[in-house]
């Protein structure tokens, strides 16, 4: 009997995956996505001034929230997701009823593989995260679930069935995701190489987790994915996504699960300005000299067995070690409580 | 002379254990790319014909056959040169600082335009750059032409620290265990990925022997041949050794503070042997690998170790004592352990022993 035609195969977990998606300006970059996300539900956050309408493209099915509804939605908890910056994306996170999340940003576009074909991103993602990952010990043919790829001589049989993957953290071709200061010494740098691998972030290793192309298991690790505290009326700002990042990371080591990064690529198209950037990205440069040490020590009690409780944990230790630093950091670490109250709050089932 | 990424070619030896006599095809796939350096071929001593090197070659070659290796090691060693381990000798005598060491199987990757690839200038490239263990880069090496650190990677870790050993890859046959190649026999590696990246520091790996390049002054004396199955064999899959070796290396780097890459560059690996032969044979090797794992993963060395060669020493009295009971091939190791330490010591430095 010949195969289904792909139009009668359903996209993957189609009624299981949200796309969430933060805005503030409009959303016609989803026209060209539109042949792979089209069958997807979206929740669309709108950053900024709420009377502004946002139009989303025809035949998409979506819910929308702007500030007036996070606030009406979460009541004095609203104070915890930011104002004027894509952290807000959260909300969404939040609000969401489904088990994966697919996040990009609005100026994400369909990038092409070197041969020419473009690239479903969200069909990788979801390859990534249905299939394990390999955080205990490092395979230099990189994830050895791909097709073609394999467990290399030397890999202990022991580790090879892996631990469920969390979360997937896609790449950017053209515009590379810099920092300010490098943005600025390099203003012409495009990311044009293309490199056909996924891997597992190994156990204890951090990364920075960019969130323009992203995607994760909600049930295993969404109450980690909070945005913090940036934009209007913060003094930090592009560290939203790192954040996030950093704490995903030392919840998912402690609790057995997987990060992946790699493909897949969309095409970054917008570079934003590095003067503007260095200014929000500025207390942000110096003060992760210790933020990082600080994650990289962070010791999670064996008896927390959730990712709410860890996180909780986390909250702790950031108020004790990098309140010091600055009272910024006794705000986030409540503000960090607050998100864990509205997740349990939103999501009962969760608890 | 030239120099590439501030190394001389006269700092550099490429040594290649001879499993095979005749080396003519080996020697032709490879004549432009390694024409420029030294040459050390060290024969299998169980190998009994005479090796075949073509005539004319522009380049130096020293040949080093069992006599050599039984004049300078003697009869009273515990470690045994013969099969892949043979390639160790070749690192001992040499007296440059950095090896090159492929598989005598293996040739260059031919690119789209049918030009050779050179991963000896990709492993130069490697080992003269930083390497950045403390933390992950996603756009990977950052030192690459092309690439940077991206945001959120903190800048005092951005000097990176010296890259030790770089571990190749290889297209065709790759290095899969023979349960798994014999299960798919067909199933060969098409993918070139274009990335290097640093293993993070203290992060384990199957360190492949068949296509690697290390910094000899630094970590020299800690790839050590001394994992040795009882039917070890003279094809990939019948061996342990370099997976054993890396597990060394890794811990060694880790403590003193060395990088570790892995990715490119690929030699294209000729296929040879049969997997479901060697599966008998392997057996062994795969359960040792089952309980080394998590004594290598918790392994934290003295701080008094300060050498690679200390390191060694301090590892082969913990692998007599906390692993020998468990399985007779972990005591030979660690004794061959100690017996490489006392080599590397008498005859790794100074005027060549050969």
């Amino acid at each position: 009997m010949a195969p289904p035609s792909p139009s009668h195969v359903a996209p993957l977990l189609k009624d299981e995956l949200d796309i969430v998606i933060p805005t503030i300006r409009n959303l016609d970059f989803l026209e060209m996505w539109r042949p792979f996300l089209q069958p997807y539900h979206l929740i669309i956050v709108q950053d900024g001034d709420p009377s502004k309408t946002i139009r989303v493209p025809e035949g998409f099915d979506y819910e929308l929230y702007n500030r007036n509804d996070i606030n009406k939605i979460l009541g004095p908890k609203a104070s915890c997701i930011s104002f004027k910056d894509s952290a807000c994306r959260c909300f969404g996170f939040l609000v969401s009823k489904k088990k994966y999340i697919f996040t990009i940003d609005d100026d994400c576009f369909v990038a092409k593989d070197p041969s020419g074909e473009e690239i479903n991103a969200l069909a990788q993602h979801i390859k990534n995260l249905l299939t394990p990952s390999t955080p205990h010990f490092f395979n230099t043919l990189y994830d050895p679930y791909r097709e073609g790829a394999d467990f290399v001589r030397g890999y202990p049989f022991s580790l090879r069935e892996g631990v469920p993957t969390a979360i997937s953290h896609g790449l950017w071709l053209n515009i590379p995701d810099y920092d300010a200061p490098t943005q600025l010494v390099k203003p012409l740098e495009r990311n044009s190489r293309y490199v056909d691998a996924v891997m597992t972030i190994p156990k204890g290793t951090l990364f920075p987790m960019c969130g323009m192309n992203l995607a994760f298991d909600r049930e295993l690790i969404g109450p980690a994915l909070y945005f913090g505290l940036m934009g209007d009326g913060q003094p930090i700002g592009r560290y939203d996504d790192m954040w996030a990042g950093w704490c995903a990371k030392v919840i998912a080591d402690h609790l057995g699960l997987g990060v992946k990064t790699g493909l897949p690529y969309i095409w970054h198209s917008k570079a934003s300005n590095p003067f503007v950037n260095l200014k929000k990205e500025y207390k942000g440069i110096y003060w992760q000299e210790e933020i990082i040490p600080f994650f990289q020590s962070a010791a999670l009690p064996k008896e927390s067995k959730t990712v709410q409780q860890c996180y909780r944990d986390l909250s702790l230790l950031v108020k004790e070690k990098l309140g010091p630093i600055d009272p910024y950091f006794q705000k986030l670490s409540d503000e960090m409580v607050t998100w864990i109250e509205a997740w349990e709050e939103l999501n009962p089932a969760a608890k | 002379m030239s120099v590439v990424n501030n190394i001389e070619d006269g700092e550099i030896d490429i040594v290649i254990g001879a499993l095979h006599s005749d080396l003519r095809p080996f020697m032709s796939a490879w004549k432009s790319i390694f024409s420029r350096y030294h040459l050390i071929i060290v024969k299998d001593p169980d190998l009994k014909d005479d090796l075949q090197i073509p005539e004319g070659l522009s380049f130096k070659i020293d040949i080093y056959t069992k006599s050599h290796i039984d004049k300078v090691v003697g009869s009273s060693t515990s470690i045994a040169f013969s099969g892949y381990s043979c390639k160790y000798f070749g690192f001992l005598v040499s007296r440059k600082k950095y090896i090159v060491s492929i598989d005598d199987d293996c040739v260059p990757v031919k690119d789209a335009d049918s030009f050779l690839i050179d991963p000896v200038a990709q492993h130069l490239r490697n080992l003269a750059t930083p390497a950045t263990p403390f933390f992950f880069n996603t756009l990977y090496d950052p030192y690459r032409n092309g690439a940077d650190f991206v945001r959120g990677y903190p800048f005092s870790l951005r000097s990176g620290i010296t890259c030790a050993l770089s571990c190749g890859l290889w297209l065709n046959l790759a290095d899969l265990d023979a349960p798994t190649q014999a299960l798919k026999p067909e199933k060969r590696n098409s993918r070139y990925v274009d990335a290097v990246m640093t293993v993070p520091a203290r992060v384990m790996m199957p360190i492949s022997g068949i296509n690697i390049a290390f910094n000899r002054e630094l970590v020299g004396p800690a790839l050590c041949p001394a994992l040795r199955l009882t039917g070890e064999g003279k094809v990939r899959w019948e061996t342990m050794e370099d997976i054993w070796s890396g597990m060394c290396v890794k811990v060694v780097c880790d403590h003193l503070g060395l990088g570790v890459k892995s990715g490119l560059p690929y030699v294209w690996r000729n296929d040879r042997g049969d997997a479901i032969e060697s599966l008998k044979k392997e057996w062994e090797g795969v359960k040792l690998m089952e309980e080394v794992v998590p004594w290598f993963q918790s392994m934290v060395l003295s701080r008094t170790a300060t050498k690679a060669e200390d390191c060694v020493a301090e590892m082969a009295k913990r692998v007599k004592e906390q692993l020998g009971g468990s399985d007779p091939g972990f005591g030979r190791a660690a004794e061959a352990m100690m017996d490489w330490v006392e080599l590397w010591k008498k005859v790794g430095s100074g005027p060549s022993p050969v």
